[in-house]
């Protein structure tokens, strides 16, 4: 694990905030690394700003102030929304065929490309199926396989899971945890689980709302690969622990809900 | 098989319905001994159709060129301008307005002013029916092209994909049924507004569509022939509606909401 925790930086923000129009202060003096091959799980209570963060590293949200630097350029990404965000009128294929269209492939040229995604993710057999005709779950897997499919080096997830059920999501955290170890990705998960982030992160930064920032930077220093039996080891209880006191300091002590 | 019954009756009620109210109609025209100028029955004016089919079909026939020639114009006007107006806010804030009036001032009301300014009269009919159907079409598309999903705008941001790209491959389909009920109304108003055209034109001049042969039916006080006229009018009506229904449900059945079936 001290391969990962040593691993030089892929992108780090620095001094970040972010204020919205309506004068909402998002995000202010962040500061997070993703290093190479991490998986880090931004962990928080909701409106600590995670998914702002997120936003910022793939671009498609500006920080108001501070800067987000790519120390060997900006890589190849994928994003995964909460939503699977599946085109109705597409087949599956078609769905997971739309990011190397829109790069100018042909069809010929993407079906292999297509075929691995999909088969990474279990839906070898559905290409032709529309998303309609597939359960939350499997309409998750269709998104991750069109993150896939564009070979990216970076792969952003914002609370993919959140709307599952356990025993989806649990089947999906595992199948995740093998697609990061054969692809050597470095994942960026937004979550609000703190058994989630501490199932599948190899490092978890906490962060606390009003104004979002970073209050506890967390290695879960527990071998891969994790399994089933993981989930009820004492190494795993113990990281909980943590990881939930963490958590509770930086709701410090309001029990809004 | 019960389903298969239960649709079987569904279908035949509004058939059982329309024909007892046809009986009905006859019956009460023939005890009353009500005069056939002042209201034929259902067979008299099936009669008169048979009787004038050659002079009637060649008008329905002249509608319809301008039904359809309208039509094609607003779905490409309409359209045409629901895709301009998705590319900027400003332009849609600029124009959407003259859209509005053009269709809230009453087209009887512009037609004979139409009729005065193009000496064609044709092509002053098809711009009549033209002003009642592009709108419906234009404001569903507009409201297709801009209720994209806002994380998709997002996907596209991600893959950097061309402004044509988001037009192409999002936006256009995502604004598909939108598209498809405005064309459902526009049909219907097309012939609506061709005929009013007629109207306003057949009090002018002499006109050849089926509006002019119901005016001129009136001015005979012939009255089978003015049902005979509505009747063709109406079924015209129903087949341009039943064939834009199975055009939309053929594009979007495999899936849109509005044409899956929902298991029980």
């Amino acid at each position: 694990m001290d391969t990962v925790t040593n691993a030089p930086p892929l992108v780090h923000l620095e001094k970040v905030s972010k204020t919205f129009s309506n004068g909402t202060a998002a995000i202010a003096g962040l500061d997070l690394e993703l290093r190479c091959g991490s998986f880090t799980s931004l962990l928080g209570p909701s409106g600590c700003g995670k998914s702002t963060a997120l936003r910022m590293i793939a671009g498609l949200t500006a920080p108001s102030t501070g800067s987000v630097t790519w120390d060997r350029g900006r890589p190849e990404l994928g994003f995964v929304f909460q939503e699977p965000t599946l085109m109705p009128w597409r087949t599956v294929w078609g769905n997971v065929f739309l990011p190397l269209r829109l790069a100018g492939l042909t069809r010929a040229q993407a079906e292999p490309r297509i075929a691995d995604a999909l088969a990474r993710v279990g839906l070898t057999g559905f290409e032709r199926s529309y998303p309609r005709q597939l359960s939350g779950g499997m309409k998750m897997r269709v998104s991750i396989a069109r993150a896939l499919v564009t070979h990216p080096s970076l792969l952003l997830m914002d609370e993919p899971f959140a709307a599952l059920d356990e025993i989806t999501r649990s089947r999906l955290n595992d199948d995740l945890l093998s697609v990061w170890a054969a692809q050597r990705l470095t994942i960026g998960f937004v979550t609000h689980s703190v058994f989630e982030s501490v199932f599948l992160s190899d490092r978890i930064l906490v962060m606390a709302a009003r104004p979002g920032r970073v209050v506890a930077d967390i290695a879960i220093d527990a071998p891969y690969p994790r399994t089933e039996a993981f989930r009820t080891s004492e190494v795993y209880n113990h990281h909980c622990r943590i990881v939930s006191k963490a958590l509770k300091d930086a709701m410090g002590g309001q029990h809004d809900h | 098989m019960t389903t298969d019954r239960a649709k079987l009756v569904q279908a035949a009620l509004p058939i059982l319905v329309g024909l007892l109210f046809l009986a009905g109609w006859e019956a009460f025209v023939r005890i009353e001994q009500i005069p056939v100028y002042i209201l034929p029955g259902p067979i008299r004016i099936a009669e008169r159709l048979w009787e004038d089919w050659d002079t009637l079909s060649d008008s329905l026939l002249v509608t319809l060129g301008v039904t359809f020639a309208a039509l094609a114009a607003a779905v490409i006007g309409g359209g045409g301008l629901a895709i301009l107006f998705a590319q900027s806010k400003w332009i849609e804030a600029s124009l959407f307005p003259f859209a509005v009036i053009l269709q809230v001032t009453p087209i009887v009301a512009i037609a004979p002013l139409i009729l005065i300014y193009v000496p064609n009269t044709e092509l002053a009919l098809l711009i009549c029916a033209w002003i009642v159907a592009f709108f419906p079409i234009l404001s569903n598309t507009t409201l297709g092209l801009n209720s994209t999903d806002p994380n998709f705008l997002d996907l596209m941001q991600l893959y950097r994909a061309k402004r044509w790209q988001t037009l192409w491959y999002l936006r256009i389909p995502n604004a598909m049924p939108y598209f498809l009920g405005g064309l459902k109304i526009a049909g219907g108003l097309s012939l609506i507004g061709a005929v009013v055209a007629e109207f306003a034109a057949g009090t002018a001049t002499a006109g050849t569509g089926l509006a002019y042969r119901i005016l001129e039916s009136s001015y005979r006080l012939d009255i089978p022939r003015m049902y005979a006229g509505l009747v063709l009018l109406s079924l015209t009506g129903i087949l341009i509606f039943a064939s834009f229904a199975t055009l939309s449900w053929l594009i979007l059945h495999r899936w849109h909401d509005s044409a899956t079936r929902r298991e029980r």
